[in-house]
């Protein structure tokens, strides 16, 4: 028997969106649906970093800046991404693309620096090759 | 793939060959195969090694050597001094050095001979999407042995075999299970911790992505000696490639009926249900961890009670990490003597570490307890990286420890570790060269304390934010040496009166840094200068107010 918690429950309703986000009247719903009190949902909502209660971009880049990245110069990957998709942390281009995101570990260490667009890993990163990684993860959601 | 320990390259570029390279390597061979040595020594043709100007030339990996010119003639001394007896053929050395090898398979080659692969000895060799070559390869065997066991005798076998906790803590295995086996309440939960979050791991990933019914196996284990029959994995939400490969495992598992009820026609019945954390650093403790799977906030809780007896739904539950359920199947299959006879008294086994930072190659290896961490960095890890010098090396993550050369030499393992103040952590080491700053890594890793703090505790919730703020403005050139005693004044608090383990955990490596590394701290203080150079030093005094 699956015992589904609060948390399945937000990633159920977040992957259903398609701005990546828990909509007000959904957490709302949630409350009465699990009993728990919506203070306590919103409070849940907004502890998890993979959880958004504001719309977010198509794709979410989730970049790592710890220890080993950092050793492989993970700010310049910060530095270029933040340079072509004019924004800074937490913040959605306007075409409404991308969201960017720093993240903790990702567990890429041996191919640092490393991140996430959605699901997909991107490790062994160089400045060089952002903007094109940022095409076809555009591209091939069109299709 | 074959596992060699000397690998022989000749240079077969056109030069070579013109001056009867191929006809070096027949007769080489020949020699090889006369002594017998053919399953240990292996010969790749590769292309100039530079030498070609002289005549024809050889290099014998992994000591570096290379020979040239060398005859026909030459070969069988060669053969029986060198790769036979281990002498050198001084008289036809032409370079020694020990340098990477450049054949590609070779230096992975060379990095799987030098391990001890028990707990991976699946991982690569197998199609982890596969159960039937799990089972194939001695799979569940382990778990049908158990059946016919009593469970008070598995949990004997695990105290007997000394495991401790593979996930930092290093608690004995066998005495969680026992607590929890004799708790009095029906209903019992096991909980893999696959959470992995410490900056600089990712070997539970490793097992996760190559070989997950070995984590299954040893959850069932788990299940049956603890009289439990529901298991959850809480895994860390970033971890895709992981997720899918235990879904894709337990539906298997329940299709072979090694899941599910009444398990291979016996009144044991187990399931396992995988639970995706959301992101959040703090769900590796084990108390938080069982908050964010009941769906709350993962905050951790006060212990006692501890899980054991009171965990999940304040039911007895056990809770151990992915790396100590892999080894329970070992354990039970090859028996426990087998596993005392891997590693050091006191701390028995293998243990995963994950490779990284200024190191040559990087991934994860298994090696026996106790051995010591230069072998790894220097040997295994292929030394520092741009033949560069070895400042230090991060043990156990960023909450771990920090290791300077003259402790390199110390072996792995609890009691050794415990000696120069350390611990082997979570498994991860960063190599640190000669170039790095050890404040800008001190800020890096204050910055990751300040953002993963659940904020439950103030000593966390404000120590964390403070540390960062004070590590920022030594490191950018406005601090004074007050900010230095201030920052070990706080980090002493932090360590004695934190809620949990991260808040407790935060200060060690910036706290043993400036132990270590004073003078480099000092230098940011009293010059306003960064001896390496990397941080900047952009300090205005108008940006904050004193800090302390």
């Amino acid at each position: 028997m699956k015992q589904k918690s609060l948390i399945d429950d937000l990633h159920d309703i977040q992957e259903e969106e398609e701005k990546n986000y828990l909509p007000l009247n959904k957490m709302i719903k949630a409350a009465k649906t699990t009993g728990i009190s919506e203070a306590k949902v919103y409070g849940v909502s907004t502890f998890y970093t993979m959880f958004s209660v504001y719309p977010r971009g198509k794709h979410i880049i989730r970049v790592c800046r710890n220890l080993s990245c950092h050793l492989s110069d993970a700010e310049k990957i910060v530095e270029k991404l933040k340079e072509i998709l004019n924004v800074d942390f937490g913040e959605t281009t306007k075409d409404g693309e991308f969201t960017l995101e720093e993240s903790s570990c990702l567990g890429m260490c041996s191919v640092a620096p490393a991140m996430t667009i959605d699901d997909e890993p991107f490790g062994n990163l160089v400045p060089e090759n952002i903007s094109e990684i940022l095409r076809k993860i555009k591209e091939d959601s069109k299709k | 793939m074959k596992i060699y320990r000397t690998h022989i390259l000749i240079a077969e570029d056109s030069k070579s060959i013109l001056e009867g390279a191929s006809e070096i390597k027949k007769v080489l061979v020949n020699e090889i195969d006369k002594k017998g040595l053919q399953d240990e020594i292996s010969v790749i043709p590769t292309g100039s090694l530079g030498f070609e100007d002289i005549g024809i030339a050889m290099a014998v990996y992994p000591e570096g050597i290379v020979y040239a010119p060398i005859k026909v003639e030459d070969i069988p001394e060669i053969v029986e001094e060198h790769l036979l007896k281990g002498r050198i053929v001084k008289r036809l050395v032409k370079r020694w050095e020990k340098k990477e090898v450049t054949v590609g398979i070779t230096r992975p080659e060379y990095i799987k001979g030098s391990q001890y692969r028990a707990i991976l000895r699946n991982v690569g060799m197998i199609n982890p999407e596969s159960i039937e070559e799990y089972i194939a390869n001695g799979g569940y065997v382990a778990f049908e042995k158990t059946l016919s066991m009593k469970p008070e005798d598995v949990i004997n076998q695990i105290k007997m075999s000394e495991l401790k906790g593979r996930g930092g803590a290093g608690f004995p295995t066998g005495l969680k299970w026992e607590f929890t086996a004799k708790a009095k309440n029906p209903e019992k939960y096991i909980i893999c911790n696959a959470d992995e979050g410490e900056p600089g791991t990712f070997k539970d990933r490793e097992i996760m992505e190559g070989d997950p019914h070995t984590l299954l196996e040893g959850m069932l284990i788990a299940g049956y000696a603890v009289g439990s029959g529901k298991a959850y994995i809480y895994i860390r939400g970033e971890y895709m490639l992981s997720i899918d490969r235990l879904e894709k495992a337990v539906n298997d598992a329940k299709n072979y009926g090694l899941l599910g009820k009444n398990i291979l026609g016996t009144n044991f019945s187990f399931d396992v249900e995988i639970k995706k954390g959301a992101g959040a650093y703090i769900c590796g403790e084990e108390t938080a961890l069982l908050d964010s799977i009941e769906g709350k906030r993962g905050e951790p809780r006060k212990k006692p009670p501890y899980p054991p007896t009171s965990g999940l739904w304040n039911k007895p539950t056990v809770i151990n990490n992915v790396e100590t359920l892999a080894n329970i199947p070992l354990i039970i299959a090859k028996g426990v003597e087998w596993f005392k006879s891997i590693g050091v008294p006191g701390t028995y086994g293998t243990k995963l570490f994950s490779l990284m930072g200024d190191v040559n190659w990087k991934g994860v290896i298994e090696v026996p307890f106790g051995t010591p961490l230069s072998k790894i960095v220097m040997d295994i890890a292929g030394g520092v990286a741009r033949n560069r010098k070895l400042k230090a090396v991060v043990l156990g993550g960023v909450s771990g420890s920090l290791i300077v050369p003259d402790e390199i030499d110390t072996p792995v393992d609890f009691n050794s570790l415990a000696r120069i103040e350390a611990g082997p952590g979570s498994g991860s080491i960063v190599v640190l060269d000669d170039t790095r700053c050890i404040v800008d890594i001190a800020k890096n890793i204050a910055y990751f304390f300040k953002h993963e703090s659940c904020g439950k505790c103030t000593t966390c919730r404000v120590g964390t934010e403070l540390m960062y703020k004070i590590v920022d403005k030594i490191c950018r050139g406005g601090g004074t040496e007050k900010d230095l005693d201030i920052l070990e004044k706080l980090s002493k608090d932090m360590q004695l009166t934190s809620f949990c383990g991260l808040g407790q955990a935060a200060p060690n490596i910036i706290v043993q840094s400036i132990k270590k590394f004073r003078d480099e701290w000092l230098t940011h203080i009293r010059e306003k200068k960064c001896p390496m150079n990397v941080c900047k030093m952009d300090w205005e005094e108008e940006q904050y107010e004193e800090i302390g």
